[in-house]
């Protein structure tokens, strides 16, 4: 018997494309009224994932329940529960927005005034204006992006699935996104399962975050809960011979772990303050070249990093400095 | 933007719509895009009027006092003979092919198949647009027929019978381009299905009658379904209502459904395939 409490549940999901195993043994729940933020970098298994929560793809093996229906066997009602927003945002470039909307209203049964009084509320939410009337072929980006997530929305959906929803936009019309995201969220109650290679994204939206690498999830929890465990702070030190000075930070006392990534290492620390000049004095001793060392609290990025082995390449933005972060530029 | 999200919102359950309501809902929408695309349109026009003044200017005197010009119905006039050949020039492969391998491309197709709708709806709305769009292309040259004289036999119940034959004709057929845009999602691909258009429309009675025909081209023309309609649309202007040849017309147009419109069912069912 399905959980009420949860909105998207998923048991042990496989799926296999030939020879290749995208998602291994995926077991996620989604509470009812929560933002998910499922998280990994390209190739991850996030879309595939999604596209079996949203009834597009079967999966190998695994069961997943969306909106208390099963996806396999039920999947008509999932599609009658949910809304989707796939990464390549699916419109009609010949229709107007107004003509997708009751069109899309339309096939999820609704009638014309029933339609008609959603696309006024949406219309406000997603903010199109008088573009609505026009071509969609017209439109740039974000407002595509936006009458694709009304298009989601028509039909009053319990859960919706947001895939990569803010990619290629700008940062402006992101956090545009993300405002429409949150007010979907709060003001109609609906859950959403939100995949995204950006750490910001799921650091300023998602309730809870799972992290996904290589078709399996390898932690999940708040962003808080997360980062909590890499650590209260993270030194970041940039040096020419990382395994000579792993070897040296071995020596340090109060180091939580060391994480190596390239010429980077990320060392977890209950107190950096008190600790950055003791590494510092280490690398020192150890004849290590120092180019930079930097004491930040941890970001999802450091999650990545303790439980994958690896950066978030995708999230290779503009760095974003958390308040409080400090950059010692090393003299030698 | 929060003032307006806090807005009550309407309470709505959706619900699947019914298959006759999707496949009106997908109709509209693809009749809606025939204007805004009128560019695809206008060789559909050209041509058959082009090769209607070319055959009837080129070969009409021949025909029409050769040995075999009594052997064709209503004896001997090569315009009526020629119309239902200007018909089919008209509407055979004119099709929104080209529009679904866009939608596939965009990922609408996606956004379509997240809906409950029904998924034989994603293929019959496009060709409710392709049964208007076979009407439309045939009135410009029936009217181009009354204009130079030529007199339909079964008068204003053959036109329609004609037009219902070149409709269900334009459906079938259409059925090669849809299964190589579900399978393919190319449009190229779905360029090349014109190379069909050659051997189906021209291995026919195109420019004389059968009997004048001879060799191997009288064997293939002979098992050529194309060939019956032909002569049941031509029966239908010139002959009157000849059963024989309308029925036989019917068959042909079914033969070439046989093949066609499997062929997109299952393309259909491979593209919506979730395994």
């Amino acid at each position: 018997m399905a959980d009420l409490t949860h909105a998207i549940e998923a048991t042990g999901l496989h799926r296999d494309f030939g020879d290749v195993r995208a998602v291994k043994g995926v077991t996620l729940a989604v509470r009812q009224g929560e933002i998910y933020g499922f998280l990994g970098p390209n190739g991850a298994g996030k879309t595939t994932t999604l596209r079996i929560l949203t009834t597009l793809l079967l999966p190998s093996s695994g069961s997943a329940r969306v909106a208390g229906h099963d996806v396999v066997s039920d999947a008509i009602n999932v599609r009658l529960k949910i809304g989707t927003a796939l990464q390549d945002v699916g419109l009609d470039a010949k229709q107007t927005g107004l003509e997708l909307l009751r069109l899309q209203g339309s096939l999820y049964g609704l009638s014309r005034r029933e339609t008609n009084r959603r696309i006024e509320e949406l219309e406000h939410l997603v903010d199109i204006g008088d573009a609505i009337n026009r071509l969609i072929g017209t439109y740039s980006g974000g407002m595509k992006r936006r009458l694709d997530l009304a298009a989601s929305l028509i039909h009053a959906p319990e859960a919706l699935f947001l895939d990569e929803p803010t990619t290629g936009l700008d940062p402006i019309s992101r956090s545009r996104v993300w405002e429409y995201v949150r007010a979907i969220n709060k003001e109609m109650g609906v859950t959403i399962f939100l995949t995204t290679q950006y750490l910001e994204e799921a650091d300023a939206l998602a309730e809870r975050v799972g992290i996904i690498n290589h078709g399996e999830l390898e932690a999940e929890g708040t962003p808080a809960e997360l980062k909590r465990a890499v650590g209260a702070d993270v030194i970041v030190a940039n040096v020419t011979e990382p395994e000579q000075a792993r070897a040296a930070l071995g020596r340090v006392k109060s180091i939580t772990q060391v994480d190596a990534y390239e010429n980077e290492l990320s060392i977890s620390t209950t107190d950096g303050a008190a600790l950055v000049s003791d590494v510092a004095l280490a690398l020192n001793q150890a004849g290590v070249s120092v180019n930079s060392l930097t004491l930040r609290t941890p970001t999802l990025d450091d999650v990545f990093l303790q439980v994958t082995g690896a950066r978030l390449e995708a999230g290779a933005e503009a760095p974003q400095r958390e308040s409080g972060q400090t950059v010692l530029e090393a003299a030698s | 933007m929060s003032a307006a999200a806090a807005r009550p919102m309407t309470n709505v359950t959706a619900k699947r719509a019914g298959f006759f309501r999707d496949v009106g809902s997908l109709g509209g929408r693809a009749l809606r895009s025939i204007p805004r695309d009128m560019e695809t349109l206008f060789p559909a026009l050209i041509i058959p009027v082009f090769f209607f003044a070319i055959n009837v200017g080129m070969m009409q005197d021949l025909i029409e006092r050769s040995p075999f010009g009594g052997e064709m119905p209503g004896n001997v006039d090569y315009k009526a003979f020629q119309i239902p050949v200007a018909v089919l020039f008209a509407v055979t492969g004119l099709s929104r092919a080209n529009v679904m391998v866009i939608d596939i491309q965009s990922g609408y197709f996606d956004r379509l198949a997240l809906t409950p709708m029904n998924r034989v709806a994603m293929l019959l709305g496009f060709m409710v647009a392709d049964m208007a769009l076979a009407v439309a292309m045939s009135i410009p040259v029936l009217i181009l027929a009354f204009v130079i004289g030529v007199d339909f036999a079964t008068g204003i119940l053959g036109i329609a019978a004609l037009l219902a034959l070149t409709v269900v004709w334009a459906i079938v057929y259409n059925g090669f381009p849809y299964a190589i845009a579900l399978k393919t999602g190319n449009p190229a691909a779905v360029n090349t299905s014109f190379i069909i258009f050659f051997p189906v429309v021209f291995l026919t009675p195109l420019f004389v009658p059968q009997e004048a025909m001879t060799g191997w081209m009288a064997t293939i023309v002979q098992y050529n379904p194309v060939t019956y309609l032909l002569r049941g649309m031509r029966a239908l202007i010139s002959e009157g209502w000849a059963l024989d040849d309308i029925l036989a017309a019917a068959a042909g147009i079914g033969v070439v459904g046989l093949i066609t419109i499997p062929l997109a069912t299952l393309a259909l069912l491979s593209r919506i395939r979730r395994g």
